[in-house]
């Protein structure tokens, strides 16, 4: 006997903003703060219509403050409630990056579990969009290179609300990161109700036996372009979603690497320092000998994500992700 | 502003009656416990130097000079409330009921010093200035929307009143009427920076003004001031009548840690006349004298006796049995993930452990 689940067609910002409703229907404790989360449902309508259906008390507009948001999310955390603070944009939060460096991420390893910070840190964040300055950073990098917080990306509506109802029922901070160019790129058959995507879990988008691709965030749609253009060049690609990027999928990048023996790592993040060095070495820890080419990495430079005019120079693009495919295969 | 907020006074240095307000209940038994307690934190911090001095702990942060400041408002909270400290403020936190042991532990650089008792709602020490204030008014918020009248008090010195987080900390408890009570101990010195370098603003209770918050002005070294001042400002908050600064004035004789030398940036002369004139402790021994409340051998035995509990503190710091290199790993997050996993199964390898 099956039992039939009800879906909804919604969008990835939707699916983020039934995900907070489920929790919030579920649990007293589940609170939304940040600047325009409120009456304004959020400069991206994250989080729409939350405060109309659970009060002001639990959908709090907070002053303009990024510091302020998490120092507070922080005391609310460990005094019983559970903050799903939202960043504006992930360029805005370096104001609070002391409170996450030094208390959010290291209260329960400084108290050997006393007090915990089980928050969600949720920031909208990459290029794509047209966006003015600063607000098209992409760094997580900064976070997955922080010990004590979890790092997890959806890069589609089913994703985003299983994940961060996962994220939520997360005894640990975690860093919620929603690439913009996906919050309504496509629309997807959502399940009502509660379901959990499990964080350090990544996904195969597409079976290959020639070349891995390990992707994530608004790069999927970047990959899953450049696969489809490879195999019609003969070449059959293994796509992974990495999804979480901290703790990554260990498995999953191992087994697939020894399957086929080449890889391609693409993010928007800055080469230097980026989760393609930390998957390389993963490589290189688990899989050297299966190796029959050098990873090649498809990521942005190291320089401040450009002006609009110039991003699309920046962000990798399907034709150079095509290009490391072939070069990994012709080595 | 002086005038605005001028710096109340229970006992003047002489130990005489400034304001009689609270005299009924300034008892012989409020007096001699704020006395056991301020001698108490007094032995405790000579001993924390002593120990850095021999090598048998880490870097100290003294206190001394402070004591009135710190034990008169951490009297005036009450069970359940939450405290947020520095890492100047082990005598407050030892009022709130730390253990010696674990204040010790604390600067002999073990994790088990910035565990509370159990029940105690106090945070480990803040490192980064100012941040803690933000952490205060978190947890009092969220007593709010529970509907406790349960309060936080969070301590920070006069170089704090700079950053950023200060300024966020008193608008968020401001907009959400927080109940916390932000305990300034102006000190005079952010390490070596005098406060004329740190602020324009005469005084740091006038900051209140402009969160539409109480500010209150008090003379840091009067016990009973800090005492009856905060509590009224507990209250204040338990009421839901919202959040209070309090500038607390005071001074440490001392350095800014052990590895700290004050007399490059001021004259420790200073100092020295300050032990003689307004001493918190020295105070508190006039007021008893003139009050006649006070008794010789009474004092002797108690010096006897809070040494012995001391000198056992240390005994028990000492014998604690030495860390396991596994709480590096194990408590980052609930469940290791396999980077830590691995590290952790690494190491234990590379010593010959399994």
């Amino acid at each position: 006997m099956t039992t039939a689940v009800d879906t909804k067609k919604l969008t990835m910002v939707q699916a983020v903003t039934d995900g907070m409703r489920v929790m919030m229907k579920e649990h007293e404790n589940v609170i939304v703060l940040g600047e325009d989360v409120g009456q304004n449902g959020g400069v991206f309508r994250a989080t729409d219509g939350l405060v109309a259906e659970f009060g002001e008390k639990r959908v709090i507009d907070t002053p303009l403050a990024e510091s302020g948001i998490i120092g507070t999310s922080i005391g609310l955390a460990m005094n019983g409630f559970k903050p799903i603070a939202e960043m504006q944009f992930l360029g805005f939060i370096y104001p609070a990056f002391n409170q996450i460096m030094t208390h959010a991420s290291r209260i329960r390893a400084r108290t050997l579990g006393h007090f915990t910070v089980p928050m969600v840190i949720r920031a909208p964040f990459g290029a794509g969009v047209r966006a003015p300055e600063i607000h098209s950073d992409s760094v997580e990098a900064l976070f997955t290179g922080m010990p004590g917080m979890k790092v997890v990306v959806p890069s589609n509506p089913y994703d985003a609300k299983g994940m961060l109802i996962s994220a939520i029922e997360d005894p640990d901070p975690v860093l919620f990161l929603e690439p913009m160019r996906c919050y309504r790129s496509t629309k997807m058959d959502v399940p009502e109700g509660k379901y959990n995507v499990p964080l350090g879990k990544a996904a195969r988008l597409q079976e290959g036996s020639d070349v891995s691709i390990f992707a994530y965030g608004a790069m999927i749609d970047v990959v899953t372009k450049a696969a489809k253009a490879a195999e019609e060049k003969g070449i059959k690609c293994d796509v992974i979603d990495l999804r979480t990027l901290y703790p990554l999928d260990k498995d999953m990048i191992a087994e697939s690497v020894q399957k086929t023996g080449r890889a391609v790592i693409v993010h928007e993040a800055p080469g230097t320092g980026g989760l393609g060095e930390t998957i390389m070495s993963l490589i290189n820890d688990t899989s050297f000998l299966y190796m029959k080419a050098p990873v090649e990495r498809v990521t942005g430079f190291d320089t401040p994500v450009p002006m609009f005019a110039l991003e699309d120079h920046y962000l990798p693009s399907a034709d150079r992700v095509v290009q490391a495919i072939e070069k990994v295969t012709q080595f | 502003m002086e005038k605005l907020f001028p710096k109340l006074q229970i006992i003047n240095e002489n130990g005489e009656w400034n304001d009689e307000t609270y005299k009924s209940e300034i008892t012989e038994d409020l007096t001699k416990e704020l006395y056991t307690k301020m001698l108490r934190s007094r032995l405790f911090d000579r001993k924390g130097v002593n120990l850095q001095r021999q090598g048998r702990i880490g870097t100290y942060v003294p206190f001394e000079g402070q004591e009135a400041s710190q034990i008169g408002s951490a009297l005036a909270m009450g069970e359940g409330d939450w405290m947020f400290p520095t890492y100047r403020d082990h005598a407050a936190t030892m009022t709130f009921g730390h253990s010696l042991k674990t204040l010790f532990l604390y600067w002999k650089g073990r994790q088990e010093g910035c565990i509370p008792p159990e029940g105690k709602n106090i945070f480990p020490p803040a490192v980064p200035i100012a941040s803690q204030l933000l952490h205060a008014t978190g947890a009092a918020w969220a007593e709010k929307l529970k509907g406790t009248d349960r309060a936080s008090i969070v301590y920070f010195g006069d170089g704090a009143t700079s950053e950023g987080d200060f300024h966020e900390g008193l608008n968020f408890a401001s907009v959400f009427n927080a109940p916390v009570v932000f305990f300034n101990q102006n000190n005079g010195f952010a390490i070596s920076v005098p406060i004329e370098k740190q602020m324009k603003s005469k005084t740091i209770a006038q900051k209140a003004v402009a969160y539409e918050m109480e500010g209150v002005r008090l003379d840091g070294n009067d016990v009973f001031a800090v005492y009856f001042h905060t509590r009224t400002a507990v209250e204040r908050a338990r009421k839901g009548e919202g959040p209070t600064l309090i500038e607390s004035v005071t001074w440490r004789y001392g350095a800014h840690t052990t590895a700290d030398d004050p007399s490059k940036y001021r004259d420790q002369n200073e100092s020295a006349t300050r032990r003689e004139k307004t001493d918190p402790i020295l105070r508190l021994e006039r007021f008893m004298k003139n009050e006649n409340m006070w008794d010789e051998k009474w004092a002797e035995e108690l010096q006897e006796s809070l040494t012995a509990e001391i000198e056992a503190a240390v005994k028990e710091m000492e014998e604690a049995p030495a860390p396991h290199y596994n709480d590096v790993f194990d408590h980052v997050f609930a469940e290791n993930p396999w980077p830590i996993e691995s590290q952790k199964e690494a190491y234990t390898h590379s010593r010959g452990d399994r």
